[in-house]
């Protein structure tokens, strides 16, 4: 009998156990590994909500403007066809996660609800609660489960993936993981591997928005293994979280998309209480600069303007790294309903209670619109991605796949608000379908493969794992991290410059030495949590150096990565047709040329080597410039 | 030099007996009891002055919403991260959850909650997670609040450590499992194979275990009607033997 194709997915937050539903259905034998169960991966960190054209507002939303909004909150950067696929089919995916029995928000006809979210004009937000992203992710969870009961579906929860397996002809036949309970390392065959790892902001440390399994190891280890990083110097902060010692907890975009306001007092010594200071002391800047979108304009423009005001105005409340979000104006019974999610998070973290008093807030970085480079088919006659290639979510590397934040796709600079749940969900389905056409198409027998390509494999896996357990060096794991976070966050963040930035390359590549040096302060091999700690964070250095390298070389402003002596603005009160405008559009556009192109990144012994790739830009030619005025 | 104080159970592996450490670390404002444990795990040198293993435990999102890390604080099991240590009386006892086997220190092993989910079938029978071109049925506003209710539950085994019929000898699935029985009987498709479910905790281990004791809606960190869930569940059963009992089909 005729083994059945075996897939391996790596990962099961919402592009993981989607594509891995889409893979079973398929009639491919799954297995699934996961640092921990499934039901616990960072997706149920997402709040406000998913995006998706229903126009159920009277407002004549459409699909075309999702694309409008995405392609261009993204600076142009995305590859369009996959972007323009996307918001295609984002109502009807929503419609089978409230198949699957997602408790979305309700309108008083039963319809599902819509809010508004940052860098659009129309109501295009589906949410249940502010907690969308733990109720979706619930939604697969069960599927899977129930794919699960009927044999389709193995899960390995507790297993950390370690490095890919490839054949004589470096096509993926299989991946390395390590048992996190036992330390066993093992190899596993697969006739693919998809790869749905998450995001890297453990790679800023505590001043991340992430969940602390979201540190990018995985990516990272296949990067250096031949696939490529592309555009990680795009990295979002998002200008909303909580401020803490332990870590930023996100306060979602929805708080503003239902009215929350941003302000810091005129006078940033104001002694009085929030509530007491009157309108006129206040200054609500995002309104100010931005009078058409107001406190929604984008998350990139959003953040550096809360920069602008702290560090350029020295107006940050009190003189300190913060400012206010303020839903106090608000109904408290209406954001009860539609915001408890968050509104719990800062109570109980916090103390105070948003209702009644205004947060405290400020940016942190919050997601890779970079990763895994990632290819797509175009389909000429839709003009969008063609859909069951397998050619979509393909790495460089053949049998390798990638979906969901660890993927490069959809976002370009800058990701607009409620469209990552979005790609998340859509990539994952896209990765299992075009996995499947692989498969089919696959002539080669997996037992071809010679078995001394695995047992090197793990051994080489073993030989890392002794060599750490052995180290007695002086470095402390823990505070190695720490001191990476403050160098990424304060030097490879919200604002860059590139002396600066060549300075943050020579310090990583010493803490990547001084990692090398570790003491791991524990003997026991039984669930050694700082064994793999320690290897994570020699991967969050790596990636690290991929981000600030990338960063180096790119020399413009574009969505999230800024260089403000590169800055084009728009000259004030001008507006396209004054010549004033038209020059800046000719400036603006002569930066395309030389910079609308996709940085990839690849693995040399001396670094990250950078190169670039044309961008498809064949839905929406760039001539219209971001305008959130 | 003001201090959090803690006394932490610690057990090796599975098979080796527990023993109690104590641990000091400087008084800061606004510690959780997770941000404490990160402290103790950069320098885990006890009271006494003895360099340790690191305190194994689990967590992730820090935001009290992905469920991993509960644990027993000062006899009462929740969430770690969003237990803030101001709030608590020291030395802080720290204890792995009872009812689930130790893997390591404070660290259990729930599968078993994920396993009886499958045995109460709690999910939607759809017929494929492609595009069928329509949703689901309208579901109205009120009946949303109350779903809403129970889809936030994590699967963080709070309400099963409460729970004095739950337990690694007992058959008994415990609150959650029920709870997700309860949702998934009111979605608008969920529906057709109620009584599936119905059957699955009408069997040992299933709804009549439950003792009423209500520990469970008590500890429950997102505030869950649990109790609610178990008495509509139980007219629900109900129902359903006397349709069983009259050889109704559905």
């Amino acid at each position: 009998m005729k083994r059945p194709r075996k897939v391996i997915i790596i990962g099961g937050g919402l592009g993981g156990l989607w594509s891995a539903l889409r893979v079973a259905e398929a009639g491919f034998q799954v297995d699934l590994f996961s640092l921990f169960e499934v039901k616990r991966s960072h997706s149920v960190c997402a709040q406000g909500g998913i995006n998706a054209c229903f126009d159920t507002k009277g407002e004549r939303d459409s699909i075309w403007q999702h694309t409008v909004d995405t392609l261009k909150g993204g600076a142009y950067l995305a590859n369009q066809p996959p972007v323009k696929s996307m918001c295609e089919e984002a109502p009807g995916l929503i419609h089978t996660f409230e198949r699957m029995g997602v408790t979305f928000s309700r309108t008083a006809e039963g319809l599902m609800d819509l809010r508004l979210f940052g860098g659009v004009k129309n109501r295009r937000t589906v949410f249940a609660g502010a907690s969308t992203g733990q109720q979706l992710l619930y939604g697969v969870d069960q599927e899977v489960r129930r794919q699960e009961s009927l044999g389709r579906i193995r899960k390995f929860e507790w297993w950390e993936f370690l490095s890919l397996v490839l054949d004589g002809q470096d096509t993926c036949k299989g991946i390395t993981a390590m048992n996190l309970r036992t330390l066993e390392i093992k190899s596993f065959r697969a006739d693919a591997v998809i790869l749905a790892t998450g995001g890297m902001g453990q790679t800023y440390g505590h001043r991340s928005t992430n969940s602390t399994n979201s540190t990018g190891a995985a990516a990272c280890r296949v990067y250096q293994q031949g696939a490529w990083l592309a555009n990680t110097e795009f990295f979002q902060f998002h200008p909303t979280a909580m401020l803490g010692d332990d870590k930023t907890r996100l306060m979602s975009e929805a708080a503003r998309g239902e009215g929350g306001r941003i302000w810091v007092p005129q006078d940033p010594e104001d002694t009085r209480r929030p509530t007491e200071i009157p309108e006129q002391d206040r200054f609500y800047f995002l309104e100010s600069w931005f009078p058409s979108y107001g406190n929604t304009v984008p998350r990139d423009v959003a953040s550096r303007a809360i920069w602008r005001v702290v560090h350029e105005m020295k107006m940050g409340v009190g003189g300190e790294h913060k400012v206010y979000l303020d839903l106090t104006h608000l109904n408290p019974g209406f954001i009860e309903q539609r915001l408890h999610a968050i509104l719990d998070i800062y109570r109980k973290f916090h103390g105070a209670d948003p209702v009644h008093e205004p947060m405290e807030i400020y940016p942190s970085a919050h997601y890779a619109m970079g990763g895994l480079w990632v290819d797509f088919e175009k389909d000429e006659s839709s003009g969008g991605m063609k859909p069951g290639s397998q050619r979509n979510h393909a790495t460089n590397i053949p049998g390798l796949y990638a979906c969901g934040e660890c993927d490069y796709g959809y976002h370009g600079a800058n990701r607009l608000g409620a469209n990552s749940l979005l790609s998340a969900s859509f990539s994952g389905r896209v990765a299992g379908e075009a996995v499947a056409a692989y498969l089919k198409g696959l002539q080669d027998d997996l037992q071809s493969v010679p078995e001394y390509k695995y047992l090197n494999e793990v051994a080489r896996q073993q030989a890392i794992n002794q060599t750490l357990m052995e180290s007695r060096g002086e470095e402390n794991p823990y505070a190695l991290h720490h001191e990476l976070g403050e160098l990424m966050s304060s030097r490879v963040g919200v604002v860059r410059d590139n002396d600066v930035l060549r300075q943050a390359i020579d310090d990583l590549s010493e803490l990547e030495e001084r990692s090398l040096h570790i003491n791991l302060q524990e003997t026991n091999s039984w669930s050694n949590q700082g064994l793999a700690y320690t290897r994570q964070l020699q991967e969050m250095i790596r990636l690290g150096r991929v981000i600030a390298v990338s960063a180096l070389a790119r020399d413009e402003c574009r969505g999230a990565h800024y260089k403000p002596t590169l800055d084009l603005t728009i000259p004030e009160n001008t507006y396209p047709g004054d010549p004033a405008y038209e020059k800046y559009r000719e400036a603006w556009k002569q930066q395309n040329k030389d910079w609308l192109k996709t940085t990839i990144a690849s693995a040399s012994e001396t670094g990250p080597k950078i190169s670039y790739q044309p961008v498809d830009l064949s839905v929406l030619p760039p001539e219209e410039p971001r305008d959130y005025r | 030099m003001k201090t959090i104080d803690f006394q932490i159970r610690r057990q090796d592996d599975p098979y080796s007996p527990p023993y109690w450490q104590s641990f000091s670390i400087p008084y800061r404002k606004g510690h959780n009891v997770v941000s404490a444990l990160m402290v103790i795990r950069e320098n885990p040198i006890t009271q006494e002055g003895h360099h340790v293993d690191p305190v194994a435990w689990e967590f992730n999102c820090m935001e009290e919403v992905c469920g991993a890390c509960s644990m027993v604080i000062n006899g009462r099991p929740r969430q770690a991260c969003s237990t803030l240590v101001d709030t608590l009386t020291q030395p802080i006892r720290l204890e792995p959850l009872s009812k689930f086997p130790v893997i390591r220190d404070l660290m259990v092993d729930r599968s078993r909650i994920f396993s009886d989910l499958k045995k109460v079938r709690a999910w939607i029978e759809i017929d494929g997670a492609w595009d069928i071109h329509q949703g689901a049925p309208r579901v109205s506003p009120e009946a949303w609040k109350e779903n809403y209710l129970y889809s936030r539950c994590m699967s963080c085994g709070c309400c099963m450590e409460a729970c004095p019929q739950y337990g690694e000898t007992e058959d008994f699935v415990g609150p959650a499992s029920l709870a997700a029985v309860r949702l998934m009987n009111a979605h608008p498709t969920g529906q057709y194979h109620k009584a599936q479910r119905l059957h699955a905790i009408m069997a040992e281990g299933g709804l009549s275990d439950c003792g009423n004791a209500q520990n469970c809606v008590r500890v429950c960190p997102k505030e869950i009607p649990l109790t609610t869930a178990i008495g509509e569940l139980g007219r629900q059963v109900t129902l359903q033997m006397m349709k069983d009992l009259l050889g109704k089909s559905e």
